[in-house]
């Protein structure tokens, strides 16, 4: 058992004194993957803003001077996919960090020149890349298989009408009722349009 | 006690809290035999209701039997009743209570100040929903106080099983407001959207207010196939074009009430580029609803028809196209159940054996599997329907 978390201590100021109050934390229904789509949902919230408000700090170390408008695009790219990371769309999320990672490592690759400079440090981000690039897809494939819909019996409820007596003797059963006055609306539509069968 | 408590987007927890305590002459404290898991209870755990806070307890569909009470119920209640807690707290004493219009009770909600805020004036409170309703902690737990017992409460006989009743807190007067309030003639159609629990109550409710057609919308076939047990004609909206098939189903003129059971978060899917646009403006807090289904309801609504609104709207809704509703005369009736108003003769016909709303549940598991539940029934897993927990 996880012991209370500070901030669920700091919301008892706005209970009254009968109110139940937390005093120890179980697992949570959130799984491992969603926890780590969460972190890297941060992630990319911190490296998108990083692209886009100050590009030269990528740029440089790689020798990629001239491509601060690229990164930017990036760092847009990298925010929404840190929003739907962080968000109920977290598989959406984690698989445009997949096709993030595949591009970045694509445009990484056009400075591994012999001519640049920069080589080595564009190796080390090759190697980081690829390492991020593994989690992401892991966490992607984890995310997709437990909140799968086909996971689990696949049940039939042919047989649950709810009606003790059968459909067709439930049909109208409550013609007791009566439709309270405020909750009347038009007379009948007696002579409606000819309809088509129901079958 | 153990409890189900809110910690934040998609985290519920099953901890060990405080027992709650008698604060007022008319609380009473309820221990708890059953409780549920709503369709409702998704937007909080999605977060897409305002206002809750971590260290909430979840839950307001719960039942159990009366094992504390105020001194000032005057011997209404007592020890040992077997009770159903409604998701509704009333006051039974303000201007709305005596109308019937209990949802909207003037008295109940201790955090009056920030409905009035943001709704304008307030509302009811209610259970596990929220400090905009309350702050009450709900009943997702093994004791439950209830404020403003002797009205809030429904006393039910011994000798029915918990799983009969139970849902006379919520979805069974739900899915009755939702047909009642569309005031079905014997010859209308009534299109419902959405066979989660509170569809499939709406459907049965409209069968038994003998409507002539019912036609049930949804795209899992397991919720279709409980819809057509109850006497619905399905769309499964994946496989046909809504609109076609109702406007086939009705002779071209469209069907004459239409109710809405999906509310805020409608399915998300390219195929409906709307849903798309509303979970992109959602995504940016720029909307904070999905109102997919009150679009297709308000263009396929036969002209003088009603839209009924028993699906949960949270705040800012995009794209509704008023020109259609008005031009149409469509009459809308929406709003939180007033379960108080529909309970005692909803248990009769319980009693009479005219519905058995038992048939919804498909999962009954002991409150520390609470948690894991929330997921299963979120991602519609395991053909999940009604998740029932026994604390």
């Amino acid at each position: 058992m996880k012991t209370m978390t500070s901030i669920a201590r700091l919301t008892n100021i706005t209970r009254s004194e009968g109110d139940p109050k937390v005093i120890r934390s179980g697992p949570s229904s959130r799984g491992i993957p969603d926890s780590l789509a969460k972190g890297l949902g941060w992630f990319s919230l911190g490296l998108g803003l990083t692209e886009l408000l100050a590009p030269q700090r990528i740029t440089r170390p790689l020798g990629m001077e001239g491509k601060e408008a690229l990164v930017r695009a990036y760092g847009v790219r990298e925010i929404g996919s840190g929003i739907l990371s962080l968000s109920v769309d977290k598989k959406l999320g984690l698989w445009s960090r997949v096709a993030g990672d595949g591009l970045d490592i694509a445009t990484a690759l056009t400075v591994l020149r012999p001519d640049n400079p920069k080589r080595d440090n564009v190796v080390v981000a090759l190697a980081l890349l690829l390492g991020i690039t593994a989690i992401d897809l892991i966490d992607a494939q984890a995310t997709t298989v437990l909140h799968d819909r086909r996971s689990g019996r696949r049940r039939s409820y042919r047989d649950r009408s709810g009606f003790p007596r059968g459909v067709a003797a439930s049909r109208g059963a409550a013609r007791d009722f009566k439709t309270p006055p405020d909750l009347r609306h038009a007379p009948p539509l007696a002579a409606v349009s000819p309809r088509t069968s129901a079958a | 006690m153990r409890a189900l408590v809110w910690h934040g987007k998609e985290d519920i927890r099953c901890d060990s809290v405080t027992d709650p305590e008698i604060e007022a002459d008319r609380d009473l404290i309820v221990k708890v035999t059953s409780c549920a898991i709503c369709g409702s209870d998704l937007h909080l755990f999605h977060n897409f209701i305002p206002a809750m806070l971590p260290g909430d307890v979840m839950g307001h569909e719960t039942m159990g039997e009366v094992v504390e009470t105020g001194r000032g119920l005057n011997g209404k209640l007592k020890k040992g009743d077997r009770v159903v807690v409604p998701f509704t707290i009333v006051c039974g004493e303000c201007d709305q209570c005596k109308r019937g219009y209990f949802s909207v009770c003037q008295k109940s909600n201790r955090k009056k100040h920030l409905a009035d805020k943001v709704f304008g004036h307030t509302t009811a409170g209610l259970f596990g929903y929220s400090h905009l309703t309350g702050g009450y902690p709900g009943g997702q737990a093994e004791y439950l106080r209830v404020p403003f017992a002797d009205t809030t409460v429904q006393k039910v006989p011994h000798g029915i099983p918990d799983e009969k009743l139970l849902f006379l807190s919520d979805i069974f007067p739900t899915g009755w407001q939702a047909a009642v309030q569309a005031d079905i003639q014997p010859t209308d159609t009534v299109a419902i959207w959405g066979c989660g629990p509170v569809g499939q109550m709406t459907i049965r409710s409209a069968i038994l207010l003998g409507a002539e057609q019912v036609v049930a919308i949804d795209r899992l076939p397991e919720r279709l196939e409980m819809a057509e047990a109850g006497g619905a004609i399905t769309i499964n909206f994946e496989e046909e074009d809504v609109v076609e098939r109702l406007n086939a189903l009705t002779g071209g003129e469209g069907p004459e009430k239409c109710i809405d059971c999906i509310g805020m978060e409608s399915h998300l899917s390219p195929s409906m580029p709307d849903t798309v646009y509303d979970r992109a403006k959602q995504v940016f807090m720029a909307e904070s609803d999905r109102p997919h289904v009150l679009r297709e309801m308000i263009y396929v609504c036969r002209p003088g028809g009603l839209i009924s609104i028993p699906g949960v709207y949270g705040g800012l809704s995009d794209k509704i196209p008023m020109g259609a509703a008005m031009n149409k005369g469509l009459t809308f009736r929406m709003g939180q159940t007033h379960v108080q108003r529909w309970t005692a003769d909803l248990l009769r016909r319980i009693e009479e054996e005219q519905i058995d709303p038992s048939f919804v549940i498909t999962h009954e598991v002991s409150l520390d599997k609470g948690p894991e539940m929330y997921r299963t029934f979120r991602d519609k897993q395991d053909s999940c329907i009604k998740v029932v927990l026994k604390p």
